[in-house]
């Protein structure tokens, strides 16, 4: 099919595969190269696989019909995953560039693609980076028996607990006052907080010191932080089946309710967590591919991420809803006893008169007989599956919900520090490729000069990071975290996704591209590649897209505040955000959309504008080709 | 004869019975029998009706008693015992050494507690009653003093806690927060941000270093060519003589 738009030039911009042949051979130093092929496939592994895989998926499966999401999962994972992989690992291997390198060498005028991905990666990575303070925040406190969101703090004169934690729970208490102290509301900035800026220190010269000299140290560091995780997980899984209560949790995740599938939200949903997961469009994923060597099988390496990303979700999923069963069965038995307890203590009957077992008929018998006393006890209704289906996901599910279940597990302190290294090294790994899109970007667009080193550029850029990222360490830090994330990090990276798509079909030439990889690993990409390319993948992202976009656009923007003195206190309140949040939520989201055609038109722009043409040509000499260029007024 | 004198304290019945002086001998015995016999049941009448006494005193929702709740199967399980007269008497001997330990007297016996109203739940009432006044009961402020002083010993005789033996109305003081000087977070803390600076500026510094050996070794490359063209080493042969450098090959290090 001679579907290719119209594209001068192209071959004086990327290096020919004779041109590739010799770099291979020559081996020039000047780009870094990984070391072997598992660092590479464990960075890339690492990149893809993060937090969202433990706080997002687990909570999608379960409300969207448990064992019945793996099969729009799986389906679109195949549809729309792997090909977008594909095709990222492929385009910069071919291309040996970062992203800015790569779309400008397919088209100039396709620089704002890659503009879009640094903008994306710097957005993202400052907040992803301060999730990262707080598990480190939390890991810190981890090393104390008991631990502190274990009990409440006892108030200034020693009568009572603190009001505010005994009307909530101390997991919510250390989490909304000690580590965040958050504010009512998104506009009441509140200060700086000493320790959330010292973490957050922390957090970003870590990171500074493995992403020193690029893919040379973070190919040392991904040997710990891409395995570390699965090893803890399996810690948890063993101990987690021992755990009364974990097979409950297990099946509630699995039972399959196949009427979810005719909903189109599940469907939906299943497209953007498998396209999030994957960390594409951040620019990342193409820079760590232009390292590898020419004739690398990028068609294998995406199957086996691609493989490897899905199976990782499946398998915190069942780690996680066994301790989350683990956790509701110890609530229900507590609610059980409660009630129990209130119902002896009214009537003053013996102890073990009325069991988990007879609680049923004893309350009848009770309140037949005197129905006014049942009243007056205010009983709660007891009900395993409400508290299963307490689904929380993101910053709830792991410093509220996960830390309470620590708290009733023997030797909490291990199982704590456990936990929170699995999400430090989950989050570090992601946060590398970050850093990858951001400064490789940074260095192709020649915005510090071409002396500086790698060092001092990776340094400027944690740097300012960091101070941006202050706005995250005030009293209202959470609430612009869940703004920066529900905004930053979701359009733009379609838009950028749906557009690399066109770019590399359509404007690069699908014959060419298909060629360039029967080069580099030498067969052609059989009919799947072909189908999911062309049609199948874009239509996917641009439906999501839309979805998207039509959704924030039709609904009230809200967020959700904790206010000790609400009505409803300790459900979170519903407020609307101020006016002025839209400036900001159109610098996030719109800012990077409207820089791809931005950029085209500004280089349209000057060269119409300058009225100069540039003539280029090439004169053979005896030393070497010359190139020369004449400007003609 | 006997003294018919009445003692002032006595109660008026008995001074009615005052015999005037000069009757017959027979009716002064006749009364002095009936003023013992009246002693007498007056006597007993008392002690029968101190506990009646006592027990009116001890009543639910009296305004000087506290309810008190056992739940021993919660707190030892299959180590629970049985309530029987025996606690009940262990109970009532430990209120006995509190009130002792408060007041700082040896005055409190067993029998000033007085107990009431047992259920099977295992929670009866209390009141504590003066042991110079039996009529009078201890107030309610004092006895939650005396509770509150003793309370980790009044457990312990029942391997109870604060929680499965229950004064009603009776709060527990809270343990008091245990705050060490530095916060053990802040130690992680320094320890990890002193590994962190340490790599920072071990790899700097090796990124410098190694920068200086690549250039130096170029520079003394660059520096070797020239001295063997001026020593006039070829073909490693030294040759005599001195080298006219007016036939120095400068041009090969020019740049183009």
């Amino acid at each position: 099919m001679k579907n290719k738009l119209p594209n001068p030039g192209l071959d004086d911009r990327i290096p020919s595969h004779q041109e590739l042949e010799r770099m291979e051979k020559e081996e020039a130093g000047d780009r870094p190269k990984w070391d072997n092929k598992t660092q590479y496939m464990l960075t890339c592994v690492g990149f893809c696989v993060g937090l969202g895989n433990v706080w997002r998926f687990p909570y999608l499966c379960q409300s969207h019909g448990g064992g019945a999401f793996m099969i729009p999962f799986l389906i679109l994972l195949v549809l729309e995953g792997i090909p977008l992989l594909h095709l990222e690992f492929a385009i910069g291997q071919r291309l040996r560039s970062g992203s800015v390198g790569v779309w400008t060498a397919i088209n100039p005028y396709l620089t704002g693609v890659g503009i879009a991905s640094l903008l994306v990666s710097f957005l993202v990575g400052m907040y992803y980076n301060t999730i990262i303070a707080w598990v480190m925040w939390y890991f810190f406190n981890s090393f104390q028996n008991p631990l502190p969101w274990s009990q409440c703090p006892v108030n200034a004169n020693l009568t009572d607990l603190v009001s505010e934690c005994a009307r909530s729970s101390p997991v919510d208490y250390f989490w909304y006052r000690d580590t965040l102290n958050t504010s009512t509301s998104i506009g009441d900035s509140g200060g700086l907080q000493w320790w959330m800026v010292l973490c957050l220190l922390c957090a970003w010269l870590l990171l500074y010191v493995c992403c020193l000299r690029g893919i040379e140290t973070t190919g040392k560091a991904v040997y710990v932080t891409s395995t570390l995780p699965y090893v803890v997980l399996t810690i948890f899984l063993i101990r987690g089946l021992t755990l009364k209560g974990s097979l409950d949790g297990i099946k509630f995740l699995f039972t399959p309710d196949l009427n979810e599938l005719m909903n189109p939200s599940t469907w939906l949903d299943a497209g953007a967590q498998v396209f999030y997961s994957f960390s594409l469009a951040f620019g990342g994923l193409i820079s760590f591919s232009s390292y590898n060597s020419v004739h690398n099988n990028c068609e294998q390496d995406a199957v086996i991420i691609s493989i490897i990303n899905g199976f990782t979700s499946v398998y915190a999923a069942t780690v996680i809803y066994s301790i989350i069963g683990f956790r509701a069965t110890e609530r229900f038995d507590d609610c059980l006893e409660g009630n129990i307890l209130a119902l002896l203590n009214a009537f003053s009957l013996a102890e073990g008169n009325i069991t988990e077992g007879n609680y049923a008929e004893s309350l009848q018998n009770l309140n037949g007989t005197f129905p006014e006393t049942i009243q007056s006890l205010d009983l709660k209704t007891c009900d395993l599956q409400t508290f299963l289906s307490q689904g929380v996901e993101g910053t709830g599910l792991a410093f509220i919900v996960f830390t309470e279940a620590i708290t009733k597990m023997p030797v909490s302190p291990l199982w704590s520090i456990l936990f929170f290294i699995m999400l430090f090294c989950l989050g570090l790994s992601t946060m590398f490729g970050s850093i990858e899109g951001t400064v490789v970007p940074l260095q192709d667009l020649n915005i510090f000069p071409k002396r500086w080193p790698k060092e001092a550029i990776t340094g400027i850029v944690c740097l300012v990071s960091f101070i941006i990222a202050l706005i995250f360490a005030q009293s209202s830090g959470n609430y612009w975290l869940a703004l920066f994330d529900s905004f930053a990090g979701s359009i733009p990276l379609l838009v950028i996704a749906f557009c690399e798509m066109i770019a590399v079909v359509y404007i690069y030439g699908i014959d060419r591209f298909n060629k360039d990889i029967e080069f580099m690993i030498g067969h052609k990409p059989n009919l799947f590649w072909q189908v999911t390319w062309r049609f199948v993948s874009p239509l996917i992202v641009l439906v999501i897209f839309v979805f998207y976009f039509v959704t924030k656009v039709s609904s009230n923007v809200t967020y959700i505040a904790w206010n000790p003195s609400s009505e409803d206190f300790p459900t979170l309140e519903v407020l609307e955000y101020p006016a002025w949040i839209y400036v900001i939520i159109f610098i996030l989201a719109g800012v990077p959309s409207l820089v791809v055609p931005g950029t085209a038109m500004f280089k349209l722009i000057r060269r119409c504008c300058s009225n100069k043409n540039v003539y280029g040509a090439e004169v053979d000499t005896v030393s070497a080709k010359v190139q020369m260029f004449t400007t003609k007024t | 004869m006997p003294s018919l004198t009445v003692p002032p304290g006595a109660p008026p019945i008995l001074q009615s019975l005052t015999v005037p002086p000069g009757a017959p001998p027979i009716l002064q015995s006749l009364a002095v029998t009936l003023e013992r016999m009246l002693v007498r049941i007056l006597v007993l009448l008392y002690l029968a009706g101190a506990p009646a006494l006592a027990q009116t005193l001890c009543q639910p929702n009296a305004s000087n008693g506290y309810r008190v709740r056992i739940s021993i199967k919660t707190a030892l399980g299959n180590q629970a015992y049985e309530w029987n007269e025996n606690e009940m008497f262990l109970f009532r001997a430990t209120m006995a050494f509190a009130m002792r330990r408060y007041y700082k007297t040896e005055t409190y016996n067993v029998d000033n507690i007085i107990v009431c109203n047992q259920t099977r739940r295992v929670s009866f009432w209390f009141v504590v009653i003066s042991p110079e006044n039996p009529t009078m009961l201890i107030p309610k402020a004092d006895v939650e003093k005396a509770v509150s002083m003793s309370r980790h010993r009044i457990n312990n005789a029942f391997l109870l806690t604060d929680r499965t033996l229950e004064f009603l109305g009776i709060y527990p003081t809270l343990a008091e927060p245990v705050n060490p000087d530095t916060p053990p977070w802040l130690i992680v803390f320094g320890v990890v941000i002193g590994a962190v600076f340490a790599g920072i500026i071990a790899l700097l510094v090796s990124s410098l270093l190694q920068k200086r050996r690549k250039e130096k070794g170029m520079m003394e490359d660059g520096q070797d060519e020239e001295d063997r063209q001026m020593k006039g080493v070829e073909n490693g042969i030294n040759l005599d003589g001195i080298y006219n450098r007016g036939f120095t090959d400068d041009d090969r290090f020019t740049k183009l």
